[in-house]
């Protein structure tokens, strides 16, 4: 008989899910923001499918306030995949009247991405978005199905959701609906770390220890951009840190942190005990900040 | 009180953690039962809460003026869970200790009951039913044990929680022990592994920690039970893998590359061993196993692989690949088990589309035997109609034959669910045979 680890476990089921997503659906496409789970996902997506090509679009959605290591990271890794990349920006549904750029000191586009997603889908027909989403990210999360049915308005209904059994995935939706699949629902950020490690992937370099200026906020720390609205109580401080998750440049929190290699990271992960949504300064608006997003279409 | 060695995380080495497995757990039970404070408990003392888990358990417990923490915000996820101070869906909760992840399914009770505990135990091992020490087994006992063996999970671990509001008292516990152990002689199924602990989540004793108040229990904590199970194993089932894809690849390096997707559900095979192809009955031998770059020499139940056999054969998504020696029987009529999960009734006739795997089919409601309420099976109530958590004996004819195992002998090629074709909304699971 066969012993598997948990991440060899995990592996099998996520690569039997981007399958079911291949087979299931017309015009599936897989949302890639160049962070640690997308990448995971997309060498999920190389190995499911070998010798195949990877079957699926590529498609970003850019709020414009990126780190740059990051979008330099991206492109190197759609020319290696071969894959082809949509990118859709925030900033032309902006000027398109169809969100407005918040104001003030803790203004962020990244509750403004769902209408550019959204509108993206439209425009494509795509009938399923990969995700890089995990359920022990945050406490809605956790409810959310591999195979999550969205209708036309991208919305999430938590007391709609279809039951999930055993290895079954029902794909079937209605005309005008989306799934949004998830390959990695199973997998904590410990998981993905160890599989990192295990598969020996290359990340943008702002997951590592490296120095920075910074803008000290609320006792957090927050990478210097332009994008930032700088306030007086606002404290600009250089340090080394390093960047647990990243998103829109204006709501990421830096971890002052001399972790320069995969295992200090996981390591230092472990031994801190935060969540790395803690470090997502739009969760924190309130205790069901996601689930609000989430329910207008959002990731 | 002395912490599990297996819970610190300091100085883990790389090889360590590639030696970890996987054991998936259900828990389920209404709010008042303890359930989140177990699992709250659970994950406190083996350290696996985030800081912030942590510093919002103290905040809620200082505003509720309570003694003891309040570990409930835990498990509580959605808005109008918090507000309505109920749980709505299965929720899934991870952590890990050094040598063991855990993915705990948590089913939430109230009207939905059966349908989200059959859904969240659907994948697991183990599950764990609580009991109130005060209260003994009510009906959702009854009830909750029928579906662990409905589902014929491995391991039922009875906690007798709130062991601190009985003094600690042996012969509460000996009782309720006993009514255990009579229950599970009742049921004509086989028998699980069956483990009973007093337990006070509250108060933490025999959750993780050993505990002073029960020096009569000699028994292992829950931790320890848990860290105890082997992960189930289906290599002696026989070899059962749906096609998910067939992959053709040309190119230098692959100048005629023809393989079958798939995640093997049961059994194992070999380089060389003939496999014949469900429906078209098509045999031929492996010529190749493949993982991504690596070609295997064999591949087990749970491995995702892609298959490339020795003759040019007929396959699609939708073809069983099998064993010619272990076939399973072609039937257009098919005795199973179903529970209802819609809120739409199914009635007598009724069309649907049946999926077991990646095969798809017409189905129609031929017969309902019986009703089986599940706090007492022994019960058999006529129907002509299935409700939401129903639970029934039926017949089903199907379009084409459908190539489906007794659910006692391979419960991963044993079930299926039922679609319904006007919304598409999952809402049967059954469960062949059985």
């Amino acid at each position: 008989m066969s012993t598997k680890n948990h991440i060899q476990t995990l592996e099998n089921e996520s690569i039997f899910i981007m399958r079911e997503v291949a087979a299931q659906f017309d015009k599936p496409v897989l949302l890639f923001s160049g962070g640690k789970d997308s990448i995971t996902l997309a060498h999920l997506a190389k190995k499911a499918f070998y010798p195949a090509k990877i079957p699926f679009t590529f498609m970003h959605i850019d709020t414009g306030h990126n780190f740059q290591e990051t979008i330099d990271f991206r492109d190197e890794l759609i020319a290696e995949l071969g894959v082809d990349l949509i990118v859709r920006y925030v900033q032309d549904s902006i000027d398109q009247n169809k969100v407005k750029e918040e104001t003030g000191k803790y203004a962020s586009r990244n509750s403004l991405q769902t209408v550019t997603l959204l509108d993206a889908i439209e425009e494509f027909g795509f009938d399923a978005c990969l995700g890089g989403a995990r359920r022990d990210e945050e406490k809605s999360r956790a409810k959310e199905r591999i195979f999550s049915v969205r209708d036309d308005f991208g919305q999430w209904d938590a007391k709609k959701q279809r039951p999930e059994l055993f290895q079954i995935l029902n794909g079937k939706i209605n005309f005008g609906e989306n799934v949004r699949a998830f390959p990695i629902s199973n997998w904590t950020e410990e998981d993905v770390w160890t599989y990192i490690l295990q598969e020996n992937l290359k990340l943008p370099s702002i997951y590592f220890a490296h120095q920075r200026k910074l803008v000290k906020r609320d006792g957090s720390f927050l990478a210097y951009s332009d994008y930032l609205n700088i306030v007086d109580t606002d404290e600009i401080v250089e340090d080394v840190v390093r960047f647990r998750t990243v998103g829109d440049m204006t709501c990421t929190a830096a971890l002052i942190s001399d972790a320069d290699t995969v295992e200090k990271v996981l390591n230092e992960n472990k031994a801190s005990k935060h969540s790395e949504r803690g470090a997502r300064i739009d969760d924190q608006r309130s205790e069901s900040a996601l689930e609000q997003r989430k329910k207008g279409g959002y990731f | 009180m002395i912490k599990g060695v297996n819970l610190l995380w300091n100085n883990v080495k790389k090889e360590d953690i590639f030696k970890m497995d996987l054991l998936r757990i259900s828990t389920a039970g209404s709010v008042d039962d303890g359930k989140s404070t177990l699992i709250g408990r659970l994950l406190y003392d083996t350290n696996a809460l985030t800081k912030e888990q942590e510093q919002l358990i103290e905040k809620k417990t200082a505003e509720k003026g309570l003694k003891d923490l309040d570990f409930s915000v835990i498990t509580d996820g959605l808005i109008a869970e918090r507000e309505q101070g109920i749980t709505i869906d299965v929720a899934h909760i991870y952590f890990s200790t050094r040598s063991r992840k855990f993915i705990i399914a948590d089913s939430p009770g109230h009207v939905e009951y059966t349908r989200n505990m059959v859904t969240g135990a659907s994948n697991a091992e183990v599950s764990i039913i609580l009991i109130d020490a005060r209260k003994g087994l009510l009906e959702q006992s009854y009830r909750h044990y029928f579906i662990s063996q409905l589902l014929r999970l491995g391991t039922v671990v009875f906690c007798i929680n709130k062991m601190d509001l009985v003094d600690y008292s042996e012969d509460t516990f000996l009782q309720i022990a006993a009514d255990v152990k009579k229950m599970v002689d009742s049921y004509e199924f086989s028998k699980p592994n069956i483990e009973i602990i007093p337990i006070s989540s509250l108060k933490g004793d025999n959750v993780v920690n050993t505990s002073e108040n029960t020096p009569w229990y000699q028994g292992a904590t829950l931790n320890d039970i848990l860290h105890s199970i082997s992960p189930s194993n289906k290599g002696d089932r026989a070899f059962r893998m749906d096609v998910q894809q067939v992959l053709h690849v040309q190119n230098e390096e692959f100048t005629d590359f023809r393989g079958f997707s798939g995640r093997i559900s049961s059994g194992n095979i070999k380089i060389g061993d003939t496999l014949t192809v469900l429906p078209s009955g098509k045999s031929s031998t492996v010529k190749e196993i493949r993982q991504y770059e690596n070609v295997l020499e064999e591949a087990h139940a749970g491995d995702s692989v892609i298959i490339s056999l020795n003759d040019e054969v007929d396959a699609s998504r939708g073809s069983l690949l099998v064993k010619p020696e272990e076939q399973p029987e072609a039937s257009k009529s098919l005795d199973a088990t179903l529970v209802w999960l819609n809120e739409d009734a199914a009635h007598l006739g009724g069309r649907y589309i049946i999926q077991a795997g990646s095969r798809q089919n017409q189905v129609k409601l031929q017969q309902i035997h019986y009703l089986t309420p599940p706090e007492n099976p022994e019960l058999k109530l006529e129907s002509s109609k299935l409700e939401l958590n129903d639970i029934a004996k039926v017949e089903l004819r199907l379009a084409q034959a459908v190539f489906l195992d007794n659910y006692r002998e391979n419960k991963a090629n044993g079930t299926f669910i039922l679609i319904d074709p006007q919304t598409n909304n999952t809402c049967a699971v059954g469960f062949v045979g059985s």
